[in-house]
């Protein structure tokens, strides 16, 4: 059972992995808590509390709490989109959590209305060595690896900041596989 | 008119100044802080929790706030059929419902 505690064990244990904390506003917190609680109980993984979801666990992966916008955002703004983590002066009260701009590209926010039939489903390409699996096919996920530490990872676009050596997205390259064409 | 086809919920209050629409979620503590600002300062409004929503519901909602010229972040607050404020901003909400 998901229970508010685990819920707060959770975030605690994220924030202290980013080096950043948690939002000092107890009655806010709480708010945000019982959103991801929310949000496990409906749809299996803790979607951001203020974005709207689709339900589908693929095309809202980028919003599962911790979010790939949470270093960028807590770095740039002093607080994530839903301000749930925040940067330690705004955590000691040095500084005001204010409103954080969407940093989440426009066409994967209309995932969640009615466009999301729309997006057309992109078709495993015989070239990669990975099939993606059917259920998928509406996100093509690549492989990516940090060019400074050799950390690999499988989705759709490489993380902001690597989680391993913190370097930027800009360190990340494709890892692009060929297969033989068969001989029978 | 897009609102009188969806389902929101009115929330009575004596000050009936403006017609104050609100898109929310369900879920966003920054769309709760709006929710109890309006009601602190007694203002009659309506609301939609988007994520509550049906799917064609969601859609008409995303090209009402799309047409407005505005982005779909939330809280989204509405005032007068005119203005339109993305996010908390309890500065602004208070000069425009004039507080």
């Amino acid at each position: 059972m998901i229970t508010l505690e685990r819920v707060r064990v959770r975030a605690e244990a994220d924030a202290r992995t980013a080096g950043c904390y948690l939002n000092p506003d107890k009655e806010f917190l709480n708010n945000l808590l019982e959103g991801l609680k929310a949000n496990e109980e409906r749809y299996g993984y803790p979607s951001c509390p203020c974005r709207l979801a689709t339900g589908k666990f693929e095309l809202d992966r980028d919003i599962i709490c911790p979010c790939d916008y949470r270093d960028p955002d807590v770095a740039q703004y002093g607080a994530c989109y839903c301000a749930l983590f925040v940067r330690k002066d705004v955590f000691e009260g040095k500084k005001p959590v204010e409103p954080v701009p969407e940093r989440r590209p426009i066409d994967k926010q209309n995932r969640a209305y009615g466009a999301t039939a729309e997006i057309s489903a992109q078709k495993p390409s015989e070239k990669t060595a990975i099939q993606v699996a059917k259920e998928r096919s509406q996100i093509q996920l690549k492989m990516w690896y940090c060019k400074q530490c050799g950390y690999v990872c499988f989705r759709e676009e490489p993380p902001y900041i690597c989680p391993v050596c913190k370097a930027k997205r800009e360190l990340f390259a494709e890892i692009v596989m060929q297969t033989e064409p068969k001989t029978s | 008119m897009v609102t009188s086809k969806l389902e929101t919920v009115k929330v009575s209050g004596a000050n009936k100044k403006h017609k104050v629409l609100l898109y929310a979620l369900s879920t966003c503590a920054w769309c709760k802080l709006t929710k109890k600002y309006l009601n602190e300062n007694k203002v009659e409004y309506e609301y939609i929790d988007v994520d509550l929503c049906s799917e064609k519901d969601r859609e008409t909602i995303r090209n009402d706030i799309v047409k407005r010229g505005s982005e779909p972040s939330y809280p989204i607050v509405i005032i007068d059929n005119k203005l339109v404020i993305t996010g908390f901003r309890k500065d602004k909400l208070r000069e425009a419902l004039s507080l």
